[in-house]
């Protein structure tokens, strides 16, 4: 930990905790789905394949 | 043509590409999610804390990559729709249309973090702004780029009217990229210039940098897993009419 001192200071983001971990936790959450989505598609297609 | 010994032209075919492209996606996967880890370390355990915004600017290692993104995207998209359109190649309509899912996906993701870093900073989550008008334009440009494909039964006339309009919507880009300067807005301008040199630490700089080529291996590895997915759909669709047509 660079410049944070303790674990619940760097949760709290010097108040903007909600902000910030809202913003990153979208992003992760999103192309989360994305992936699984696809990795769906992907494999409904090459089950019908029989592969 | 070849470059470096290779036949570029055999790689035009979709069936050709289909491994290959495999290929390309897992290597960027990779990256990906190397060059993320490295991001998110500088972002959040190297970068300072900034001295007007607090640690609320942190927001900026998903927002400035994501609305890049979402504008280079559009970009390339357009691109290839125009191959597409100039050549009749199946495979750029196929590029185009991988490519706009994820593009939306960004643009949704640049408007939400943006308004998480407005309401703290501006005191509003939105506000009717040159900048973010044009980019929830965008938002709505890739939407329609898909409902239209899908709204023509017909692929060879979908891809062909979905790429028309993909060009047409291509003006829009530069309008989002010069806004900041064109009108007098409240979003802030441009953190990094070709021209003058960036106006933040060399830190801040680097981790964004690594979380923008991060989102590049990320977006060419899921546009290439879904070009794939496009690819095999397509040819089973031909091979259907085929049958139909042998039975007919």
């Amino acid at each position: 930990m660079m410049h944070w001192e303790s674990l619940s200071q760097f949760l709290s983001m010097g108040g903007y905790a909600f902000y910030v971990w809202s913003s990153f936790g979208l992003t992760a959450a999103c192309m989360a789905v994305e992936i699984f989505l696809l990795r769906r598609r992907h494999r409904a297609l090459a089950s019908e394949e029989g592969v | 043509m070849r470059i470096f010994g290779f036949n570029i032209y055999r790689y035009a075919a979709p069936q050709e590409f289909h491994p290959l492209a495999g290929r390309i996606a897992r290597w960027c996967a990779v990256a990906a999610a190397a060059l993320l880890m490295a991001g998110l370390y500088l972002a959040f355990f190297v970068a300072p804390t900034d001295f007007q915004q607090g640690e609320a600017y942190r927001i900026i290692f998903v927002h400035v990559p994501a609305a890049w993104m979402s504008m280079l995207i559009y970009l390339v998209m357009a691109g290839w729709a125009a191959v597409g359109l100039a050549l009749n190649a199946r495979l750029s309509f196929m590029m185009a249309r991988a490519l706009a899912p994820t593009g939306a996906m960004f643009t949704f993701l640049a408007l939400v973090t943006g308004a998480f870093w407005g309401k703290p900073m501006w005191g509003a989550w939105w506000v009717w702004d040159a900048r973010l008008t044009s980019e929830l334009i965008l938002l709505f440009l890739y939407i329609g780029f898909i409902a239209l494909h899908a709204a023509i039964e017909d692929a060879r006339r979908a891809d062909r009217a979905a790429a028309v309009f993909a060009l047409v919507g291509a003006v829009n880009v530069p309008v989002i990229y010069f806004s900041v300067k064109w009108w007098n807005t409240l979003h802030q301008g441009a953190s990094i210039s070709l021209t003058k040199a960036p106006a933040m630490a060399a830190v801040m700089l680097w981790g964004m940098l690594l979380m923008v080529l991060a989102f590049w291996a990320y977006s060419i590895a899921v546009a290439l897993w879904r070009l794939r997915c496009l690819i095999t759909e397509r040819e089973r669709e031909m091979d259907w009419m085929n049958v139909a047509k042998e039975e007919a």
